[in-house]
Formats: structure tokens, sequence, C-alpha cells
């Protein structure tokens, strides 16, 4: 017999699809039969007591969760999210109800090991629900107590050599696509530096002194796995700047039909015979592929590397090798302004470690602008809004380049300084009355 | 600006403004402190660390806070 009555809950289960509620009474039940004789260090009905209150919650249709809270680990300010519920006489098993953040490793490579560990790690001192993962990539451990956010935080670190992630005004738990380690598409090594600026910025991640949160994502190339270009506030996204190669051989495979296009991505249903006119020139956004002789041929240096082609057939197109990265900046969800995309900022730049110029020419400089001209609450994306692209050059020091102009003429205004006019704006009258009567 | 001077500062602009308010943004503590972010943070990181001021958290942003006297702490009964 479940603790609480949970009809509209109950309802959400009765849908095609698999339903958190099945998975939580699948939990609430765990928990109750207790087979592995677990100490729970929290309650036993937490996620009894969770369905109680959510139903609750949709009886009001208001939410029974108190705003944020005062709980953290000792020298942290983020990778604990407080929770408490208004409502603890009636469910005592969620009145604190705390979430950590755990730092995925980058790419979510893990060993069934330690996911087991993990788990293990949760069934005793936490809800044992998780959420794999947050949308900013973290572990997400869902339901805690206060007392036993040290404790988790000590085994975490000293047992299983591994950190929290960031929340509120702090540097976000940066996270990367899988790159290098699985994927030929990718043009730098994502995992080394996503690692290697986590490790740079510890103090950034930890201890929150930005106006509000700030995301890094790296995709290894244009597919752009982890969304870097809309969810991140500096977006690293791999790119080349030759040509793109061609294996002339495997062409004639796919267009013969002996190699399956997209990987035989689409083989669920009978396309027809592959037709590289229709499926891959023709498609080309700037129109820059074309056969000569049965050749395929690429103006590369119209090609904005969307990646088609390379998708369609990987055997036979490849990036190139002068490989780097692009970095846009200030992508965001709607919260303060509406939802935006990140704007390029730097067109390519080389990626080796220990990656001088992307930390001293890049991330600190704008870190430096924001935190001095950010408002409370401000993302780095409104604060370009605000103070305009040109200003953000002048940040980075880098020179305006088309590429950074998503169309022409948004803005009818320009604004030239004096130094940047030859002579000034200084005049000489007596020059000027030769030509203008007074 | 010396520590000390700066704790005196912030815990005495901090408890003027305790009527009204009990969290505050960190550029609320750098003006307080008038100094740059940066240099801010270091004086602001040790003052948490010596349970001076105490973090307050949304999930999404961060506040800080007189240790203790935050409105959460009224809630679980701390004051
Ligand atoms: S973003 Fe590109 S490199 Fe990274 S996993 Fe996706 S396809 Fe591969
Ligand atoms: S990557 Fe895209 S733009 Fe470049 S040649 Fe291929 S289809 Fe055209």
């Amino acid at each position: 017999m479940a603790k609480h009555e949970t009809p509209m809950l109950d309802q959400l289960e009765s849908g095609p699809w698999p339903s958190f509620v099945s998975d939580l009474k699948q939990q609430a039940e765990v928990r109750a039969k207790n087979e592995a004789n677990i100490e729970f260090q929290i309650p036993q009905d937490v996620v009894e007591d969770l369905l109680g209150v959510l139903e609750l919650s949709y009886k009001h249709g208001r939410t029974h969760w108190k705003h944020g809270g005062i709980v953290g680990v000792f020298g942290y300010g983020g990778g604990v999210i407080g929770r408490y519920c208004d409502q603890p006489e009636q469910f005592p098993g969620v009145a604190h109800f705390h979430t950590l953040r755990v730092n995925q490793p980058s790419g979510k490579f893990y060993t069934t090991k330690y996911l087991r560990e993990l788990c293990d790690l949760w069934d005793l001192r936490g809800s044992g629900l998780t959420n794999m993962h947050g949308s900013t990539g973290d572990i997400v451990f869902l339901g805690t107590t206060t007392p036993q956010l040290e404790e988790i935080f000590y085994e975490l670190t000293h047992k299983y050599n591994q950190d929290l992630g960031g929340s509120g005004s702090n540097l976000r738990t940066p996270s990367d696509c899988i790159g290098q380690a699985r994927c030929e598409f990718a043009c730098y090594d994502t995992h080394d530096l996503c690692y290697n600026l986590t490790e740079e910025y510890q103090d950034e991640l930890h201890r929150p002194a930005f106006p509000y949160k700030f995301k890094f994502k790296f995709d290894g190339c244009p597919n752009c796995c982890v969304a870097s270009i809309a969810r991140s506030d500096l977006s690293f996204i791999g790119t080349w700047r030759d040509n793109i190669k061609i294996d002339a051989e495997a062409v004639a495979a796919y267009i013969g039909g002996e190699i399956p296009p997209n990987g035989g991505a689409h083989s669920g249903r009978d396309w027809g015979p592959f037709d590289i006119q229709k499926e891959v020139i023709d498609l080309c956004p700037t129109h820059c592929m074309w056969m000569e002789d049965g050749k395929l041929m690429i103006n590369n240096k119209e090609c904005n590397r969307c990646m088609h082609c390379i998708n369609v057939m990987p055997r036979a197109l490849h990036i190139g090798d002068d490989r780097g990265v692009t970095i846009l900046a200030g992508a965001k969800a709607p919260i303060l302004d509406g939802a935006q995309m990140a704007t390029l900022i730097i067109p390519f730049m080389k990626v080796e470690p220990p990656y001088t110029d992307i930390k001293e020419k890049v991330i600190e400089p704008i870190w430096d602008w924001w935190m001095e001209e950010g408002k409370n609450r401000e993302r780095l994306g409104e604060l370009m809004k605000r103070q305009g692209l040109q200003k953000l050059i002048e940040v980075l020091g880098v020179n305006p380049d088309p590429r950074m102009v998503q169309e022409p003429r948004s803005n009818p205004y320009i604004f030239w300084k004096e130094d940047e006019v030859p002579g000034g704006f200084k005049r000489d009258i007596n020059e000027f009355r030769k030509y203008h009567q007074r | 600006m010396d520590y000390e001077e700066a704790k005196v500062k912030v815990t005495e602009e901090l408890t003027k403004k305790l009527k009204t308010k009990s969290k505050f943004y960190f550029n609320d503590l750098a003006k307080i402190l008038g100094e740059k972010p940066r240099a801010a943070k270091k004086i602001v990181n040790q003052l948490v660390q010596d349970g001076v001021l105490e973090y307050w958290s949304s999930g999404s942003t961060s506040m800080y806070g007189l240790a203790g006297t935050g409105k959460q702490a009224h809630a679980e009964h701390e004051d």
C-alpha cells in the first residue's frame, strides 16, 4: 500500500511513454523492502513523501518547495542546491530534499564500477534518485538532508576522486562532446580542453562571484553534439582552415551504392538509390559543390563547415588538417531577456595545450568585463546586447570581421572614434571656411 | 584594503541594511569594499571561510548574507 494516495500522478503513468512516476514508485518499493540491508541515513520513505508532496502540488497548482537555501559544503558556494519542503509535518521524509551536482567526467565516460559506487553512496546517504544528467551535464543527486552533505562530499572527494559541479553565480560544470575519443569529426581534443579549463578555473567553479551563471561547452565539430552554440556563454566549436579531404574512390563507392550513406543511419526505410546531386550537392547551404567529369569538387573558400556532406559520406569526405576552434559568445535560455544564440567572436584559433591564448586572450578579458559591467543576474549575452558587439571586440582587442555579422545593417548607426579617423575630429577652421560660408 | 578593516566595513554595512534585506549580491559587496571584482573576491572568500558571511543559493543565483541572519535561518529555527 502506498503511503499517500496519488490519483493525479497515477494518471501520468497511463500514457504511452515511460513515466517518472513509475520510476519513483519502483524506487519507493525498493527502499521499503530494503533487500540489500542498507542502513539508510535519510528517511526510508523519502520517495513516498516525494510522491505525496508532488500530488499535493498538482492539487493546489502551486509548488511546496521553498525557494533556495543556505546549504553547501565547507568552502564551496556551489554544487549543492538547498531544497526545503513547506509541508514538513505532512511529508517529513522530504523536509530537506537537497540536490547535489556531481561534476561529470569529460564526455561522460564511466566505468560500471564507478557508476555502482556512486549509486551505493547515494542509496546510503540520499534518496537513491538521480538525474543522469542535468542539462548542464552534471550527474544530479536528488534529495538528501543537511547533515549528509559533508559526508557525501568527503566520500566523493576522498574515495572516488570526484568533485562537485557548479551551481548559482559560478562557472558551471564545463561539458564536452565525446570528441576524439570516439569521433573522427573532432577537430580538437575536447576532453583535454574541458578538463584543463575545469582544473584551471576551480575558484570560479566553486566560489560564486559572477553576476550570474557562466557556461563553457566544447563541441569537437560544427555538428555541435552538446549544442554549445545555443546553451553556453562561451561556445568552443572545432573547425578547420584548409580543405575538406576527398577520397574520390569512396565518393564513387557511395554513388555506386557500395557504401550506405549517413553511415546507414536512415536505413529503416527504402529511400531509393543514393543520389549525390539531390542528397549532398543540392543541400550544400553555400552551393560550393559540384560534379566535374564524374568527380566531386568543392570550392572550399565558400564552404561554411556545415558538416552536411561529411555526415552523409563520412568515408569519402574528411575534415581538413589545419584544425582549431571557433569561439562564440552569449547564448542563453530565456530568463531576463529572450533566448539567444551565440555570436561569433573568434573565427579561428589554434587549440594547443596549455591553451594560454584561449585563457588569456578570450576567457579572462571577457570575465573581467562582465564582472565589472554586468548587472546582477545579467548573462554575458545580455551584456553584449546592452553594450554592443563593438564593446566586446574592444575588450578582446580583436579586429571586427564580417563573419561576426549575422545580417547586414540590423544596426544603422556607426560610431567612429577619434583615433579611427585620419586627422581626428579637430578641424582647421580656415580650411573649412574656404568651402563653407558663415 | 586591510582584511580586518574590510571585515568591519562589510559587517557594519550589512547590519545597517538588515531591517530591509538579509541577502546581497556579490556586486553589492564589491561596492561596499570599493574594490574591483577580483580583489573583492579574495576578501569575500576569506569572510566566508571565517564564518562572517554565508552563501545563499536559489540554484541559479548565489547571494551572500551575514552568517545566521537570513530568512532561511529563521525558517530553520536557527535564530
Ligand atoms: S560535436 Fe562533432 S566531434 Fe563532437 S561528437 Fe559530435 S560529431 Fe563528433
Ligand atoms: S561542409 Fe557544408 S558548406 Fe561545406 S562543402 Fe560540405 S555541405 Fe557544403
